[in-house]
């Protein structure tokens, strides 16, 4: 898999006989056991091994909830109330499945807020950030196509409201944008026939997601992990095996993730969702606020904000729409060219001291576009929305680039075990933190 | 370099943090919803036996002449957690429901009514929503079973408090707020004030979206006779409906709450027990 070897030696006749054939347990030990990782990883590094968790728990709970739901505008309503009321523990498995939703946005959030706060994503790691954005995209539309199942007023007028956005491609060739939201609704509204190929996705997705976060583990594993000093491993001493090190953490971080995780499934079960989702769809009747779950707020802000005058100036007209469109697209797939937009040599903010400031600044604007986006898009709002997302885009476009020129970073420890064991020689001011060769 | 950014970043951010505060502040002043004190509100709260079985009282003789209650069935009002009727009586009222279940089709091929069973829904007196709206006018008196979990009650505060409320609500374990707006749209009928125009045929509510409801006032002083002695007022009616139509929304809510701090105990314990691990582990490695 990746350039370090397993120390396996199998003990047994047996054990031999099948590494000769099938070495997956040689593989297994150099990458999950002996596998060597920093010894200075802070529990912000425990978000990964959560989130595999996470995937494999939304897996099994959604495979019992398939057995269990009907995949028909007649009968979608009334099969998920029928789990929560009459399947044996169906309220337990629904909640897990529901909330687990919120709880995987949750630490995918912090696991890529952790990755652009240490500088994860650069060289050697451009390839294993870039499936990061791919795995993220993934959960976004099994997430969408996963709240459009229970069938409620939110869920169809969420569907409605974003398969409607690719109408805006009428705007460039008349009739195009039309054509693809008719594809994709299977007719010419939202409806049952929409709600089957969702099922159908939102079934077969988790399964790709699977692979590519196969593939995120494997340039894991040949880049090697970062840590929150940004340095390589150079020495043995940097460095300790993944087992017990790093899984002990890992345990306890994921523990202390599922008390909370517990507590949204048997406290608050409902909190993270909305009423009106308990109302059976009815294609008559708009909701008088369409809001989506809460881990697409931030998105669906930056794509509300593109009014037909943009920043009292700017005006869009009839492309206002298709800017918005575009602008939400564009906001998650700028993440995936970080690693070419920050020009900083250094890696870890701990050493940038103007970076550090508007990183946290960056995570400012992303919980102001959500609450923004939250809010009815009228007056003030619309103002600040369109505000933070310019800031948005700046952050990227023009802090990135810029702040890693102009910043004379802080004085680098010369290895990871200088800045554990507080080693007194220090490399020079602003030393680049450069790929080790192997 | 450090020294001359950062009071200049302090500055802007403050800015961005102070100006919009102010300015969406200014725009509330909205009627609010109050909360009530219920005995199943909170992470521990249960659901209280003898007023789910007043709720049902209540539903029984007053809502259940227009409002269904499709998604509980009789055999619900005996299963522990909800109101536990003995199974006896829960019987007998199943065969005198007003609301006979259409059965069938028989052996002549002919659809026919019979009384309900324990295993039947409870049904309201209306076969179906056409039929509900040529005898109300035009309105559709919902079905009730999900109605506490379908309304909610929006909070308006200013965003820099949002956030603490939030926090605030998830800690408490607030769900509640569906049986908050039970509440007070059943205790919120009053007289228009002066120069609302009213629609024909409706009623002024406080808690109504628009205020205008298609619903008379349902409930009265002494409408209902209690029998254990509880004070026939309008406000008791209210909260024990409210009560009522929580268990019939969320039926589960009594077993989730007892299974929910095993679990979370369990998950303290056992994150404590790991982390003790994890010290002894790497005890001998500075890190």
């Amino acid at each position: 898999m990746s350039g370090h070897t397993s120390t396996y030696e199998p003990t047994s006749r047996w054990g031999k006989w099948f590494d000769e054939r099938l070495p997956i347990a040689r593989v297994m030990h150099g990458q999950f056991v002996d596998f060597p990782t920093p010894r200075n990883l802070n529990y912000l590094w425990t978000f990964g091994g959560i989130l595999t968790f996470i995937l494999g728990a939304q897996i099994i709970t959604g495979v019992v909830l398939a057995m269990h739901y009907q995949p028909s505008a007649a009968g979608a309503f009334d099969s998920i109330e029928q789990i929560r009321r009459d399947v044996n523990y169906g309220w337990m498995i629904r909640n897990f499945h529901a909330v687990g939703a919120s709880m995987f946005f949750f630490a995918v959030y912090i696991h890529i807020f952790r990755g652009l706060y240490y500088g994860s994503y650069k060289a050697p790691r451009e390839v294993l950030w870039i499936l990061g954005v791919i795995i993220m995209l993934l959960m976004m539309a099994t997430a969408f196509m996963g709240y459009s199942l229970p069938w409620g007023q939110m869920s169809f007028w969420g569907v409605t409201v974003i398969t409607n956005l690719f109408s805006a491609l009428d705007t460039i060739i008349n009739g195009l944008g039309t054509a693809i939201v008719e594809w994709l609704w299977g007719g010419y509204s939202v409806s049952g026939t929409t709600l089957n190929r969702f099922f159908s996705l939102h079934y077969l997705l988790p399964f790709v997601l699977a692979g590519v976060v196969g593939l995120h583990l494997w340039a894991l594993h040949t880049a090697g992990q970062n840590n929150p000093t940004g340095l390589d491993l150079k020495e043995p001493s940097d460095s300790v095996p993944m087992h017990p090190y790093a899984t002990s953490k890992d345990a306890v971080g994921l523990f202390a993730f599922l008390i909370l995780f517990a507590w949204f499934v048997f406290f608050v079960p409902d909190y993270l969702g909305h009423a009106d989702n308990y109302i059976e769809a009815n294609p008559l009747v708009t909701p008088p606020h369409i809001v989506p779950e809460w881990y697409f707020l931030p998105f669906y802000a930056i794509l509300r904000s593109f009014t037909s005058t943009f920043l009292w100036v700017i005006p869009l007209g009839q492309y206002a729409k298709l800017c918005g469109v575009l602008a939400m697209f564009s906001a998650v797939l700028i993440i995936a060219f970080v690693p070419w937009l920050d020009t900083s040599r250094v890696r870890s903010s701990k050493y940038r001291p103007i970076f550090k400031w508007f990183f946290w600044f960056f995570v400012f604007t992303c919980l102001a576009l959500g609450y923004l986006g939250s809010m009815p898009a009228e007056g003030v709002y619309v103002m600040w929305a369109q505000i933070f997302t310019v800031c948005y885009f700046l952050f990227f476009l023009v802090a990135m680039p810029i702040i890693g020129l102009i910043e004379t970073p802080k004085k680098l420890p010369r290895s990871i075990t200088d800045s554990v064991l507080g080693g007194s020689t220090a490399m020079p001011n602003g030393a680049a933190a450069s790929p080790e060769k192997r | 370099m450090k020294k001359r950014f950062s009071p200049a970043l302090a500055g802007i951010v403050a800015a961005l943090v102070l100006v919009p505060g102010l300015a969406i502040a200014e725009e509330s002043g909205h009627h609010e919803i109050p909360r009530q004190p219920w005995s199943f509100s909170g992470f521990t709260g249960q659901f209280d036996k003898a007023q789910l079985q007043r709720g049902f009282q209540v539903y029984k003789e007053v809502c259940s002449n227009c409002h269904g209650l499709k998604r509980i069935a009789f055999r619900n009002l005996v299963q522990p957690g909800g109101p536990q009727f003995p199974e006896a009586a829960v019987k007998a009222l199943a065969a005198e429901w007003p609301n006979k279940i259409t059965d069938g089709p028989n052996d002549q091929g002919k659809m026919f009514e019979r009384p309900a069973r324990l295993s039947d829904p409870i049904l309201g007196p209306y076969k179906n929503d056409e039929e509900a709206r040529a005898a109300q006018n035009g309105a559709l008196p919902p079905d009730l079973s999900l109605m506490a979990r379908a309304r909610d009650v929006e909070r308006e505060s200013p965003w820099y408090i949002h956030p603490f409320l939030m926090l605030g609500d998830i800690l408490k374990g607030y769900q509640e707020g569906g049986a908050d707006y039970i509440y007070a749209l059943m205790t919120g009928f009053k007289d228009p004030p002066a120069g609302f125009h009213m629609v024909d045929g409706k009623f002024y509510n406080t808690a109504f979206p628009g205020h205008q409801i298609s619903m008379p006032p349902p409930l009265s002083d002494g409408a209902v006779p209690y029998q254990d002695g509880t004070p026939q007022k309008l406000d008791n009616y209210a909260h024990d409906v409210a009560a009522f139509l929580s268990w019939a929304a969320d039926p589960s809510l009594d077993q989730r709450k007892r299974i929910g701090w095993q679990v979370i105990l369990y998950l303290i314990v056992t994150t404590g027990l790991l982390y003790i691990g994890k010290r002894r582990i790497w005890s001998a490695i500075k890190h």
